[in-house]
């Protein structure tokens, strides 16, 4: 066997365990979080009255616009100067979700956006309130069309989440770092890694498949097909 | 009985409808005609409220609402009286991610809080009045534009409105499309069902309407039989409209 396959298989119960320790957990629950928040967070540009839309538009404005790293390394080396003390894997679930949330605001307000008014004024006229209209009638519809963004911003952040290991958590970035400084092998252990993460975000890219021909039920799309 | 009093319309300092009053009785079916602009489309979306009124009041039975410039009415008097109506909408509006008979039971699951089998039931019972039971599992995009609209109608009629609004029901529909839906509403006119209807269909308001409310510019310009509208009108305006919209639809048909 050559040495490099040799080498491969040898780390992979390493960078794969650190995977599933790790990137998976952070990846899942900072993209869950952070989508709440990017509901809100449309909500609130969309309907809220003038401060809380503001705060909104501020938050958004802030997160887009500074790097992801900066923002990680602000949350964990620098809030301890004010008294914030975090571990690692915390500071880096924060980060991620409001990079998330920030990022997904923008694509929910934009799908809620375009649901013709006509549905809100037959949601209205069969008597439904506002939240029972958003609930019943425009959010599963912004839901179809957000399909395809939302994957996009879930695909990144899987891959985004290996700037953790440069606030010490130990993911799977890390961990083919730490294999590196012992093996002086870096070619191998970073195609490794990028083997995993390619395979990450493939199985998300296929799920994202899944989920579109779900939706396309309804548009007809199915039976068109056929 | 409805009942529409003063009510006047602005939108900034364009004013839409002017100081109307009617008032529709119980089973009466009524048509507003009148050119595009008129503000036929404007004065049937304040008797549900999607439009607020600028002032003057809506009383469905026993629910009003009054309208004074820059004073809100409170949400739930609107919904008082939203909930006494149905609407059907010019492009049909149903919910394209549920079924035609889940359309149906949309309001009834959600708004009265009916069990499931009892809405499902309520909603086959629609279904077959309009004549689409055999499409109750459909998309509605896989439903032509007629078929559309008589989902559209029973989901309206769905929990049992004191009166039925419709925008525009045939115009999005060619005539042979259009034919089927007003047949429906015929039979639900025969039926004893309130209506008001904005429309610019003639076949529609003469086959469907026993009240025919002609308006332009915001204002009523006379109101009459379907007969005496349509034949005779009393005024220069009126008979200008009506024969235009003769002459058209003899040369469409």
């Amino acid at each position: 066997m050559p040495h490099w396959l040799q080498l491969m298989i040898d780390s992979l119960p390493t960078l794969l365990w650190a995977g599933v320790k790790f990137t998976i957990p952070l990846t899942l629950l900072s993209f869950v979080l952070g989508l709440s928040l990017g509901l809100v967070t449309a909500v609130a540009r969309l309907f809220g009255v003038w401060p809380v839309s503001a705060i909104a538009r501020f938050y958004v404005w802030i997160i887009r616009g500074t790097p992801l790293l900066v923002q990680l390394f602000v949350i964990f080396y620098g809030l301890p100067s004010v008294g914030i003390l975090l571990d690692a894997f915390t500071a880096a679930l924060i980060g991620f979700t409001l990079n998330v949330g920030a990022y997904t605001s923008e694509i929910i307000r934009a799908a809620i956006s375009s649901v013709p008014k006509g549905q809100w004024e037959a949601a209205y006229s069969t008597g439904m309130n506002w939240r029972q209209a958003m609930r019943r009638t425009i959010l599963p519809q912004a839901s179809r069309v957000s399909v395809p963004p939302l994957s996009n911003t879930f695909i990144s952040l899987v891959k985004d989440t290996s700037l953790a290991a440069a606030i010490t958590v130990p993911e799977l970035f890390q961990s083919a770092q730490r294999i590196v400084a012992t093996t002086y092998e870096p070619l191998i252990l970073y195609i490794e890694a990028a083997i995993i993460y390619l395979a990450l975000s493939s199985i998300l890219s296929h799920l994202q498949s899944r989920l579109e021909f779900r939706f396309a039920r309804y548009g007809g799309m199915l039976e068109a097909n056929r | 009985m409805i009942e529409l009093s003063h009510i006047e319309k602005r939108f900034g300092d364009a004013v839409i409808l002017k100081d109307i009053s009617l008032s529709f009785p119980e089973g009466s079916v009524s048509a507003l005609v009148g050119p595009s602009g008129g503000g036929k489309s404007t004065l049937l979306r304040c008797i549900n409220l999607l439009e607020q009124p600028t002032a003057g009041s809506v009383r469905i039975g026993a629910e009003s609402v009054d309208f004074a410039p820059g004073r809100k009415a409170p949400w739930q008097s609107i919904q008082k009286v939203r909930s006494q109506t149905g609407m059907v909408f010019q492009n049909f509006q149903l919910f394209p991610h549920r079924t035609a008979i889940e359309n149906v039971m949309e309001g009834l699951l959600v708004v009265q809080k009916w069990s499931r089998e009892k809405a499902r039931a309520r909603a086959m019972e629609l279904l077959t009045k309009v004549g689409m039971e055999h499409k109750a599992d459909a998309w509605p995009a896989n439903l032509s534009g007629g078929q559309q609209q008589r989902v559209a109608i029973a989901r309206a009629l769905a929990p049992s409105p004191k009166v039925l609004l419709c925008d525009e029901p045939t115009s999005a529909l060619d005539p042979e499309l259009s034919a089927e839906v007003v047949d429906v509403l015929g039979t639900l006119a025969k039926e004893g069902t309130t209506m008001v209807m904005a429309t610019h269909d003639l076949r529609l308001a003469s086959q469907v309407a026993n009240l025919v409310v002609f308006l332009e510019a915001g204002q009523v310009v006379e109101i009459g039989s379907a007969e005496q509208v349509f034949r005779n009108p009393v005024h220069e305006r009126t008979r200008q409209f009506v024969s235009s919209i003769n002459a058209a639809q003899t040369f469409s048909a």
